[in-house]
């Protein structure tokens, strides 16, 4: 064996019980940095989870980002235009079918048309300003949760009467309004119709379920006194993270405001930088104070060993070997201490995530945890290298002993 | 006690190249409110094959030259030079490298490693050096410690020896990279009669069956004046050199 390493595991055998404390030090590091990383991430990504399923993965609009270029600054580098009131536009997508089957061709996932109105629904004398959402019922279900959130009726029933709606719960009560009730929709157009209720949906945001009905597309084009009318794409793709790229795609080849649920939940990601930051600080925290535990023992083994030091370098053993043999000391407390954190972080896992949690929306479920080697790695290699460090400086104070003036001390 | 012939025949004194061991107006100089001097201007030439006593009263600085001879300390003014290569200006490691390549060290207490098995502390300095495969280490250990009487005791610690035992140990350690030259301070100081002798003995044979160089710190005057060579202390200057004759 390396004489380095033979000597280093002697110090480290001899001292059985102090080497340890210090192992246990580290595995309780790494162990629950272990847990901590996989409760935080698993959480936000359940939370991800929810909030991506809750929206579109890319909402493609009739807007545009930028005002279209006037034609002479087209045509002119110098010309500039100014005080230019944008020329109203006819609203809507363009060719919503064609444009869908165009994103439909290449996109992996389904597209959904809608036509947003806003109303004031009126029942016994009741006035609610609602935002009327025209849908396609066969597509909608490919897109969005709306399905599992009905309630009473259901999303097919859009078909059984003439200007079928499904309102929120939240609105249905606000108003009294129950299944079948017949009631009145009016635009700030002047286009009024009487509607009935079919349905009713809870979706547990309550803003949405206080301000919105679901109606047909051709319902909501009515309304918006257009036919043909769709302002709204919506998308859901297999692979949510792949939703940047398709809205670039889909806002170069169409040019419309396409944005994925990424960019609209900037805030929200953004508190999630901040969480990994704090959970960060604090696991590198946990195992500095573990380090110190290998600081300490290495600190004494390089004491007591004063003596063996002298002897070794009055025969010749460079410094250099000599501080070796300690790192390597440390180095051995935070290998092994990390591999039974390994062991200690998966059990604290297990025991976490079969903690069950309830919530009135949703079935029982159990605390997520995420389970990804990369929280292993990670505090292993914080705790070994931290391990190392604690023990360098020990041993660098331990190589720098002067063999004279314990030979001497001894004699 | 003898110890086997092996290793270089007797060299004679050396015929020109450089000495062994040379100390040019060596001075160590303990610095401090009142600077202590514990070697001044000490002028040494030792060659090949001398075995040499230092001698002097407690506290003549006979510790303070043997670690600036070996190396293991450093002179504030002189140079100590081994094979005509000056020392001082050797960085930490060259200096080492020297030590365990060229020197072995006897000191009064053993100072053998409490952990390690007496052959592990005898294939110590080997393995430092790396200049033999394992297999070689063991089988030069094991026929160093039976040269010295230790054949059995090569697995056991050195706690459960005696002190000549030890000390046997330690000279065997001494020798394990074949160094031309062994210092040893008081080597017997911590022995009874018997066994000094037998340290003794051990020592005189390193130079007249191995071709060895000795330099022994001892304040027993018998010892003394059975060595080649005596060098004479007094508060850190030498005051005498002779050789014995020759019988
Ligand atoms: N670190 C030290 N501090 C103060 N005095 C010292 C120190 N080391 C040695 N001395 C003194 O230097 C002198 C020489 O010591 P030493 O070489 O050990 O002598 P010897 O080996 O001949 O007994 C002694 O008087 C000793 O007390
Ligand atoms: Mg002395």
């Amino acid at each position: 064996m390396n004489l380095v390493l033979d000597v280093a595991l002697t110090h480290v055998r001899a001292r059985a019980r102090q080497t340890l404390v210090a192992v246990a030090g580290v595995a309780t590091g790494v162990g629950f940095s272990i847990m901590m990383a996989a409760l935080l991430q698993g959480s936000q990504e359940d939370f991800i989870r929810q909030l991506v399923n809750a929206m579109p993965h890319v909402a493609v609009s009739d807007e545009r980002r930028a005002p279209p270029p006037q034609p002479a600054e087209e045509v002119y580098d110098a010309a500039r235009i100014h005080g230019l009131k944008p020329e109203a536009r006819r609203r809507g997508i363009k060719n919503p079918l064609a444009t869908m089957a165009s994103i439909e061709a290449w996109v992996p996932g389904a597209v959904a048309p809608s036509v947003k109105v806003q109303g004031i629904l009126r029942y016994a004398s009741r006035d609610v300003a609602t935002s009327i959402v025209g849908i396609d019922p066969n597509r909608e279900p490919l897109v969005s949760e709306l399905p599992k959130q009905i309630r009473q009726g259901s999303l097919g029933a859009l078909y059984t009467a003439t200007n079928a709606l499904i309102l929120g719960d939240r609105l249905a009560e606000k108003i009294g309004a129950r299944l079948g009730s017949k009631l009145t929709v009016q635009t700030s157009d002047g286009i009024r119709l009487t509607a009935q209720v079919v349905g009713l949906f809870r979706s547990g945001v309550r803003q949405v379920d206080d301000t919105t009905a679901y109606a047909l597309v051709k319902t909501g084009q009515i309304l918006a006194g257009q036919t043909g009318l769709v302002n709204e794409l919506r998308l859901r793709l297999d692979d949510a993270l792949a939703a940047p790229a398709a809205a670039a795609r889909i806002e170069r080849e169409t040019g419309y405001k396409s944005v994925a649920w990424q960019e609209a939940s900037e805030d929200l990601l953004n508190a999630f930088v901040v969480r990994n930051v704090i959970m960060y600080t604090v696991v590198g925290a946990i195992l500095l104070v573990a380090s110190f535990g290998t600081y300490n023992i290495i600190s004494t083994i390089t004491h007591e060993k004063a003596r063996d030091i002298a002897i070794m370098k009055s025969l010749g053993l460079p410094e250099r070997t000599v501080r070796r043999i300690f790192v390597l000391e440390a180095g051995v407390i935070g290998v092994v201490g990390a591999l039974f954190g390994f062991v200690l972080g998966y059990a604290l896992c297990v025991a976490v995530g079969s903690i069950e949690i309830t919530n009135p929306f949703t079935d029982v479920t159990h605390i997520p945890i995420s389970w990804s080697p990369r929280h292993y790695a990670m505090a292993a290699a914080v705790a070994v290298v931290s391990s190392l460090v604690a023990g360098l400086l020990p041993a660098r104070r331990a190589a720098r002993v002067h063999p004279v003036e314990i030979i001497r001390g001894a004699t | 006690m003898t110890v086997m012939a092996e290793g270089p025949p007797r060299e004679t004194a050396a015929a020109g190249g450089p000495p062994l061991l040379e100390a040019r107006g060596v001075t160590r100089v303990l610095p401090g409110i009142v600077p202590t001097t514990l070697v001044h201007d000490v002028d040494l030439i030792i060659g090949a094959n001398e075995l040499v006593a230092i001698t002097g009263p407690s506290g003549s600085g006979k510790s303070s030259l043997l670690y600036l001879l070996g190396l293991l300390d450093l002179p504030t003014a002189g140079e100590v030079l081994i094979r005509g290569q000056a020392t001082a200006a050797m960085s930490e490691e060259e200096r080492a490298h020297t030590r365990l390549a060229t020197l072995g060290f006897v000191f009064q207490f053993h100072f053998l490693l409490p952990e390690f098995s007496v052959l592990a502390n005898v294939t110590l300095p080997m393995r430092a050096l790396g200049a033999l495969p394992p297999k070689a280490m063991r089988d030069r250990a094991m026929e160093l410690l039976g040269a010295l009487g230790l054949a059995d005791h090569a697995g056991k610690r050195p706690d459960q020896l005696s002190g000549g035992q030890r000390q046997r140990v330690a000279v065997a350690r001494a020798l394990a990279n074949d160094p031309p030259l062994v210092l040893a301070d008081e080597p017997t100081g911590s022995l009874d009669s018997q066994a000094s002798e037998q340290v003794f003995e051990i020592l005189r044979d390193l130079v007249r069956a191995r071709g060895k160089t000795v330099i022994a710190v001892t304040h027993d005057l018998e010892i003394a004046r059975r060595m080649d060579r005596r060098i004479a202390l007094m508060d850190g200057a030498v005051v005498g050199d002779t050789i014995r004759e020759t019988s």
